[in-house]
C-alpha cells in the first residue's frame, strides 16, 4: 500500500513523513500541501477531453474521417491527376469542421454536464483551468494535423503505386504551416465561443455562422458595395484566413490577418475569459 | 474550521443570503438547516469560491477558498452529487479527481472501499447510479485528499435509511478526528440526527443556532404521571407554566426543576424528558410555511381578492 493514510501503523507513528496524516492521531495543525502544477492540470484537462465515449470518439473521428477521406480521394479522382495538394484538400475540409467543434467542447462540455462545479473547487483558479485547455487543444489541433498530412502522403503513395507514375508532393513546408494557422485560428475561435455561451449547441452553431455563412453575406455585401470590396479584408477575418490554405500571404495579408484576428479571436477571447473568471459556477 | 463573516450575496434586489454569520468548528458536525431557496447552497457556494459574495467573507482553515494550494486535500466538497458528467465511469471521475490532487492511485480503490460501491458499480457509467450510488462517489470524492474539512450540501438526500445512518457514523468518525463538518439539509431529522451543532437559516437570514442540546432544551421538558391533572396542578403550585397535551404535561422549565417539584408533591413520575425539540420543529415548520408554494399562492389569492 503506497498510501500513508488511513493505515492502523500510521496512527502510531508520530513522526508524519510527507503530510502523512494518520486516522487517529490527527495532528491540529498539518503541513499545507504544495500547490497544483500546471503541468497537472495539462495532463488532467488531456484526459477529460479522451475519457468519455463522446470524447473519445470525437477524437477517434479525425483519424477515421481522414482515413475515409483518402480513400475515397484514391477510389473515386482521376488517379493520374492526383497530387499531395488533392489530398491535403480531401483530409482538410472535415478537420476545418471537427477540430473548431472540439475547441469549443473543451470549455463547454464543463458547463452542460456541469462538471465545471468539480473543477473548480478543485482548482479554483479558473484562469489556469482554461489555460490548460488552451494548451490541449492547440496541441491536438496540431497533432491532428500531422496526423491528417500522415494520412494524406499515404494515399498520394498508395495512388502513386496504383498508377505506376512518381507521387507529386507539391505542399511546401511553409504552406502546410499556413494550413496548421488557419486551422488553429479556427480552433481558438471556436474555444472562444465556447467561454462566451458556455453551451454546446450555441457554441457550434455560432461556429458555423461565422465560418459558413458570414462569408457568403460578407461576399454578396462586397458585390453590391465597392468600399466593402476593397476593404473588408481588413474587417472579415475569413477573408484573410481562408487565403492561408493555398496562396502565400503577402505582407499586407500578413497585417490584414493580424488586425481581423485581433478583432474576431482575441478580442471576444478576452472577453469570454473575464466573463468565465466572473461568472458564477453553478 | 469555516468562519463565514457577515456574508451578503444579492441578485439585483433579490438578497439570497443577508448578513450570514457563523463558524463551524473543528471536532464537530454543524447541521445547516433551512427550507428548499432559504440561502443554504448559495452560502455553500459562496463559502468554495464558485460564486463571489457581495460582501463579507468565509475562511476556510484561515484562509479564503482561492488562496488554499490544493484544495481538494484540505477540504472535501460536495455540492450536487448529479453534477458529474454521466459518460464517466464513477472510478474514472474519482481517478481524475486523485490525479488532480496528486493521490497515488490506490487510493481511488481505498475510497470506492470506504463508500462501499463495489469494482461492478464503480466501472458503470454514472448515468446508471441511482442518486443514492452518486452521493456515494460523491463523499469518496470530497474525502479522497483525506481532507480536514468537509463541506456537503444535501448529502443524505436519496440516502435510505441504512444509508443515513452509514453517513452518521461516518462523519461522526471524521469529526471525532478532529476534523470539521458543515452539511446542510432541508429535513430537521436528518439534521437531529447527524449534527452536532446547528444553524438555522430562513429566507437567507441565520434564524437560531447552537448546539443540538441547547436548541432541543430550549423546548422544554415533558412528564408524565398516572394523572397529568394532578402534576400540572402540582407543577403550577411550584410556579412553572404548564401544559397538557396527549397525557403529557409540558413546561418551559428544565428536568431537574419538573422532578424536583414533582417529587415535592409527592407525585410518581411515569416519564420524564426533554420534548423532543418540538420548540426547534415548530421554528421550522413556521419557516418552511412562509416559503410553501401553498402559502405563497393563498397570499396570492387573498391580495387578488383584496
Amino acid at each position: 500500500m503506497s498510501t500513508a493514510t488511513m493505515t492502523p501503523e500510521a496512527s502510531n507513528t508520530p513522526s508524519t513523513v510527507g503530510g502523512g496524516t494518520a486516522a487517529v492521531a490527527r495532528r491540529p495543525e498539518r503541513a499545507v500541501p504544495d500547490p497544483i502544477p500546471f503541468g497537472r492540470i495539462l495532463g488532467v484537462e488531456l484526459r477529460k477531453m479522451f475519457d468519455t465515449r463522446s470524447g473519445f470518439w470525437l477524437m477517434a473521428s479525425i483519424v477515421i474521417t481522414s482515413a475515409v477521406a483518402t480513400v475515397l480521394t484514391v477510389l473515386l479522382s482521376d488517379r493520374d491527376e492526383l497530387t499531395f495538394d488533392s489530398f491535403a484538400a480531401s483530409v482538410g475540409s472535415p478537420m476545418s469542421i471537427i477540430l473548431p467543434i472540439i475547441g469549443v467542447l473543451a470549455i463547454t462540455s464543463e458547463w452542460s454536464q456541469r462538471t465545471s462545479l468539480t473543477t473548480f473547487t478543485l482548482v479554483p483558479s479558473r484562469g489556469r483551468v482554461i489555460g490548460a485547455k488552451l494548451v490541449n487543444v492547440l496541441v491536438i489541433g496540431a497533432v491532428s494535423m500531422l496526423i491528417a498530412l500522415g494520412v494524406g502522403a499515404v494515399g498520394n503513395l498508395a495512388t502513386a503505386a496504383i498508377t505506376g507514375n512518381d507521387a507529386v508532393w507539391d505542399i511546401p513546408a511553409w504552406t502546410f504551416a499556413q494550413i496548421v494557422l488557419a486551422n488553429e485560428l479556427g480552433m481558438i475561435f471556436g474555444f472562444t465561443l465556447g467561454l462566451l455561451f458556455r453551451s454546446s449547441p450555441a457554441g457550434i452553431v455560432g461556429y458555423f455562422v461565422w465560418a459558413l455563412v458570414l462569408p457568403g453575406i460578407s461576399e454578396a455585401l462586397a458585390s453590391a458595395q465597392d468600399w466593402w470590396a476593397d476593404n473588408a479584408a481588413w474587417f472579415d477575418v475569413n477573408q484573410t484566413r481562408f487565403l492561408l490554405f493555398d496562396s502565400k500571404l503577402t505582407d499586407t495579408e500578413w497585417v490584414q490577418l493580424a488586425v481581423t484576428s485581433g478583432i474576431w479571436v482575441v478580442l471576444p477571447f478576452l472577453i469570454g475569459l473575464r466573463l468565465v473568471m466572473r461568472s458564477e459556477v453553478k | 474550521m469555516i468562519t463565514i463573516d457577515s456574508l451578503t450575496k444579492k441578485y439585483g434586489a433579490f438578497t439570497a443570503v443577508d448578513e450570514v454569520t457563523f463558524t463551524a468548528e473543528p471536532g464537530r458536525v454543524t447541521g445547516f438547516l433551512g427550507p428548499n431557496g432559504a440561502g443554504k447552497s448559495t452560502t455553500m457556494r459562496v463559502m468554495v469560491g464558485l460564486t463571489e459574495p457581495t460582501s463579507g467573507h468565509v475562511h476556510v482553515l484561515g484562509r479564503p477558498f482561492g488562496a488554499l494550494p490544493n484544495p481538494g486535500r484540505e477540504v472535501g466538497v460536495l455540492l450536487d452529487a448529479s453534477a458529474q458528467h454521466a459518460g464517466r465511469t464513477g472510478r474514472e471521475i474519482l481517478t481524475i479527481a486523485a490525479r488532480t490532487m496528486g493521490l497515488p492511485k490506490g487510493r481511488v480503490d481505498e475510497m470506492l472501499e470506504r463508500v462501499s460501491l463495489t469494482e461492478e458499480e464503480a466501472g458503470r457509467r454514472v448515468r446508471n447510479y441511482s442518486l443514492g450510488m452518486r452521493q456515494r462517489l460523491g463523499i469518496a470524492t470530497a474525502l479522497l485528499g483525506d481532507p480536514e474539512v468537509l463541506i456537503l450540501d444535501e448529502p443524505a438526500n436519496g440516502l435510505d435509511p441504512a444509508g443515513i445512518r452509514w453517513m452518521r457514523d461516518l462523519l461522526r468518525g471524521f469529526g471525532d478526528q478532529g476534523g470539521t463538518v458543515l452539511l446542510s439539509s432541508h429535513l430537521l431529522h436528518e439534521i437531529e440526527v447527524i449534527a452536532d451543532d446547528i444553524v438555522v437559516i430562513g429566507n437567507g437570514r441565520i434564524v437560531a443556532g447552537g448546539t443540538k442540546e441547547e436548541l432541543l432544551a430550549s423546548a422544554g421538558t415533558l412528564a408524565r404521571a398516572a394523572d397529568p391533572a394532578v402534576l400540572s396542578r402540582a407543577l403550577e403550585a411550584a410556579g412553572l407554566v404548564t401544559s397538557i397535551a396527549d397525557g403529557a404535561v409540558f413546561t418551559d422549565a428544565d428536568l431537574t426543576t419538573v422532578g424536583r417539584a414533582a417529587f415535592a408533591a409527592g407525585i410518581a413520575l411515569t416519564e420524564l424528558r426533554t420534548a423532543d425539540g418540538a420548540g426547534l420543529e415548530e421554528m421550522f415548520l413556521e419557516l418552511t410555511a412562509e416559503s410553501q408554494r401553498d402559502a405563497v399562492t393563498d397570499n396570492k389569492l387573498e391580495g387578488a381578492a383584496a
